[in-house]
């Protein structure tokens, strides 16, 4: 177990002043699964929910906007930034009605605490310009060079439903109640401009973003996210999670914020638990009780891609999923990873509908996500295991100031 | 980072563009001059108010009756005796809100333990906070208005609902089954506009409309959809057609229930919250039977009854917008605007003078009339609050 270093400690340390603890961090040392006494606020110069110490629960949404009108995408945006500043806070949405009015407010978090729930919001490619290439709000010429569709990868098995979108909102909250009480409300209040498309349960985070969280296991059973970006890094993070000035010269307004890429990615996960545990370790990269590479060393010693067995053979396989996302196989880009365990119940074979709802923020996808993941899809040993059933990515703008709704940089 | 907090004038500018789509109806209550929540203490013989002075605009009471017997509290107007605004059985330790729309002037609070007598009594004052404040005044006469507008419009469906529900059955019971099934769906539009109505008989109901999927064991099937299942049976399955006999009956049922429902609806009168909350029950009745094709499951007309149930909320919304006009003009516009969208989508869907069937709709037109449906449907479900603000 890692000391408690306190949420507020590290969200600072990488610039989420935004970020703070209310109450104290918890004694056990284990952060996030604490008292729900953990707050974030909403607004701040980067937007909460990415270099926040990753939640346990996660309620991802995307929606198609229904509406046509400019002004009533903008009412839309301000009213979730206010709904969103109040349930981040631990607050209802909206005030007390009539008795004879439905309640603003649904009501399920009722006497929760805030349990450390962010809200972070993203526009989709299809907002700026449609299918027949119009232009659909007049933001066409904002869209960022690098927000465009995902292309096919091999062997992607996509499907519409759980696919695409104008608008995203990732949910994350260390009490589940909390996060789809927040998706349902938002959803609730963009009826009429903006419906569901798609969303999706998180009930397990399987990255930490903080050294003050150990790192949790994917439904492989494996470490998952050991070398992931670290918010402490903090030149990291400013060099790989956030888009500076003049990176787009179009897109100015995305300065400050990142892309968001999401990923449902299912695990055939009876086929892989009759898997001997040598074949595991060895497409993974790593070994299952302590996370070590296979090169040797613990958790966080680096893998020696050079070292090989008595065999000849790399110790790290040449399509072992470890070697193949390396940071030192991919030109030396890394990515903010955030995703979630998912269970969608079983399909009609009785088999485990679950897998990995992966979600990385980075700061330029065509960089530092499109060419390791072509290379993977095509390479890594997992793939045998894994489906990519749902691809999404979102341009996640700035933060919001107080005085300011979120996203209205890209409306200026 | 730090921001300096902006000014409170810049974040209340902000909240009130917020807020234009759905006025104050859903919205924050610091957008409309609200001074704070009022704490009311009701005991059997006190009625404390953690304030008594507050700015014009929206008042909210929160009344918890710390006493021991059911209790009642009042907003009353000068002559304490007007009521402005009441919540009324508040169980011992409950809470409950009263949130109204009150101009600056002189009031008096009550409350009631035990729901009898004049109550304990204190003088309110509300002082203009400059609050924008939605036109007051009168609106029984609006409300007797709309009423009337309604119980028409019920009387006249129900005596349509009569002729046709005749007619359909007699085509039925002389066999000419290809009639039937085209008179089939637009018999039933005057059923399907006056549905929640109909609903409110719960003896009626059951035995005219109820489907197969809804029978308790040993229940006698009959109405619409048993005959609907006669006319459209399963090409598998071990359904067996009813004989002559059988549909003689069917048919006499049927068209008894209906004389029994035109004979209650004659002298019916309807209050401004049953109009309001019926034309949300018909939305209802849309997103839980219409938009998933479970009413018509064997005809598959459902778009038929999904107008049907959009004509008759229309109407009763209708009757209540001159009050609502009044009161909250920007949700009437809503509501209005609403209709036309859900309206245009359905007249998509049209073929000759009806539909097509449920069944020639794809997955995507499904959803865009589920969309339109959820968004008529939060802005009416706000109406009846509204109008009796």
């Amino acid at each position: 177990m890692f000391g408690a270093l306190g949420v507020g400690a590290a969200g600072v340390g990488v610039g989420v002043a935004s970020g703070y603890a209310v109450g104290q961090s918890d004694d056990d040392g284990s952060v996030g699964a604490g008292s729900g006494a953990e707050q974030y606020d909403f607004y701040g110069q980067h937007q909460a929910g990415i270099t926040t110490p990753a939640q346990d629960r996660m309620h991802f949404a995307a929606f198609d906007v229904t509406t046509s009108d400019r002004d009533a995408l903008i009412e839309l945006l301000q009213e979730w930034t206010q709904a969103a500043a109040a349930m981040t806070a631990g607050e209802s949405v909206g005030g007390p009605l009539p008795y004879e009015a439905p309640p603003a407010d649904t009501g399920e978090a009722i006497g929760l605490p805030a349990s450390g729930l962010t809200l972070t919001f993203g526009f989709g490619p299809s907002l700026f310009v449609d299918e027949s290439g119009e232009d659909r709000f007049g933001l066409a010429e904002r869209q960022p060079a690098v927000l465009n569709r995902l292309p096919h990868f091999p062997a992607d098995a996509l499907q519409e439903n759980r696919s695409d979108g104008d608008l995203c909102i990732q949910a994350c909250a260390d009490d589940p109640q909390v996060a789809v009480h927040a998706i349902r409300n938002l959803s609730r209040i963009a009826f009429g401009r903006a419906s569901l498309r798609w969303s999706q349960l998180g009930f397990g985070r399987t990255s930490s973003t903080s050294t003050a969280q150990s790192t949790p296991r994917n439904l492989f059973g494996f470490k998952d996210g050991t070398a992931n970006i670290k918010s402490e890094e903090t030149d990291v993070v400013k060099e790989s999670v956030w888009v500076a000035a003049g990176d787009d010269p179009d897109a100015e307004w995305m300065v400050d914020g990142s892309y968001l890429v999401a990923r449902r990615i299912s695990m055939s996960i009876e086929t892989w638990d009759r898997t001997s545990l040598a074949e595991q370790e060895l497409i993974t990269g790593r070994d299952r009780q302590e996370g070590a590479p296979l090169s040797g060393g613990t958790e966080f010693t680096e893998p020696d891609f050079a070292a090989k067995g008595g065999d000849g053979e790399f110790l790290m396989a040449t399509n072992s999923h470890v070697r193949l996302a390396h940071p030192s196989q991919n030109d030396g880009v890394q990515m903010l990873r955030r995703g979630y365990n998912f269970t969608d119940g079983s399909n009609e074979l009785g088999r485990l509908d679950a897998g990995l709802f992966f979600l990385a923020f980075v700061r330029d996808p065509d960089v530092q996500y499109i060419p390791m993941q072509t290379r993977m899809s095509a390479q890594d040993g997992l793939m045998e295991y894994l489906q990519h059933t749902g691809s999404a990515l979102f341009a996640v703008p700035p933060g919001a100031a107080q005085d300011e709704w979120v996203g209205q940089g890209l409306f200026a | 980072m730090k921001r300096v907090l902006f000014a409170s004038s810049a974040i209340l500018a902000l909240t009130l563009s917020a807020c234009t789509d759905n006025s104050e109806t859903t919205s924050d209550g610091a957008s409309t001059g609200d001074s704070g929540a009022i704490a009311v203490s009701a005991t059997d013989d006190a009625c404390d108010l953690s304030a008594t002075e507050t700015g014009s605009g929206t008042l909210t009471f929160n009344v918890t009756n710390d006493g021991s017997q059911v209790t009642e509290f009042y907003l009353l107007g000068e002559d304490q005796l007007r009521i402005i605004g009441e919540v009324e059985n508040i169980g011992p330790g409950l809470s409950r809100d009263l949130v109204m729309q009150a101009p600056a002037g002189d009031y008096f609070t009550a409350c009631k333990p035990g729901m009898v007598g004049d109550g304990i009594q204190a003088a309110f004052t509300v002082t203009d906070s400059g609050a924008e404040m939605a036109a007051s005044g009168d609106s029984a006469e609006l409300v007797a208005q709309a009423d009337e507008q309604y119980g028409a419009y019920i009387r006249d469906q129900t005596e349509q609902l009569l002729a046709d529900t005749e007619e359909f059955t007699a085509l039925y019971v002389a066999g000419d089954d290809d009639a039937a099934r085209e008179f089939y769906p637009e018999a039933r539009l005057h059923w399907e506009r006056i549905e929640t109505v109909a609903e409110s008989f719960g003896d009626l109901d059951p035995s005219m409309d109820l489907r197969e999927a809804d029978l308790e064991p040993g229940q006698e099937w009959t109405g619409w959809h048993a005959i609907e299942k006669d006319l459209w049976p399963p090409e598998d399955g071990d359904y067996e057609t009813l004989d002559q006999a059988g549909r003689q009956a069917l048919a006499d049922k049927l068209n008894s229930d209906t004389q029994e429902l035109y004979d209650r609806t004659r002298d019916m009168t309807f209050t401004a919250d049953q109009i309001g909350n019926g034309a949300k029950g018909l939305l209802d009745e849309v997103a839980t039977g219409k938009v998933t094709g479970e009413e018509e499951i064997w005809s598959h007309t459902d778009l038929w009854d999904f107008q049907a149930n959009v004509d008759g909320a229309r109407v009763a919304w209708q009757g209540l917008s001159p009050i609502l006009e009044t009161k909250n003009p920007e949700l009437d516009a809503e509501v209005a605007e609403r209709f036309d969208e859900l309206q245009a989508l359905l007249d998509q869907h049209r073929d000759g003078e009806g539909f097509v069937l449920y069944t020639e709709l794809s997955t995507e037109e499904v959803k865009e009339l589920s969309d339109a449906v959820n968004a008529l449907s939060e802005p009416l479900s706000q109406v009846t609050a509204a109008v009796l603000q």
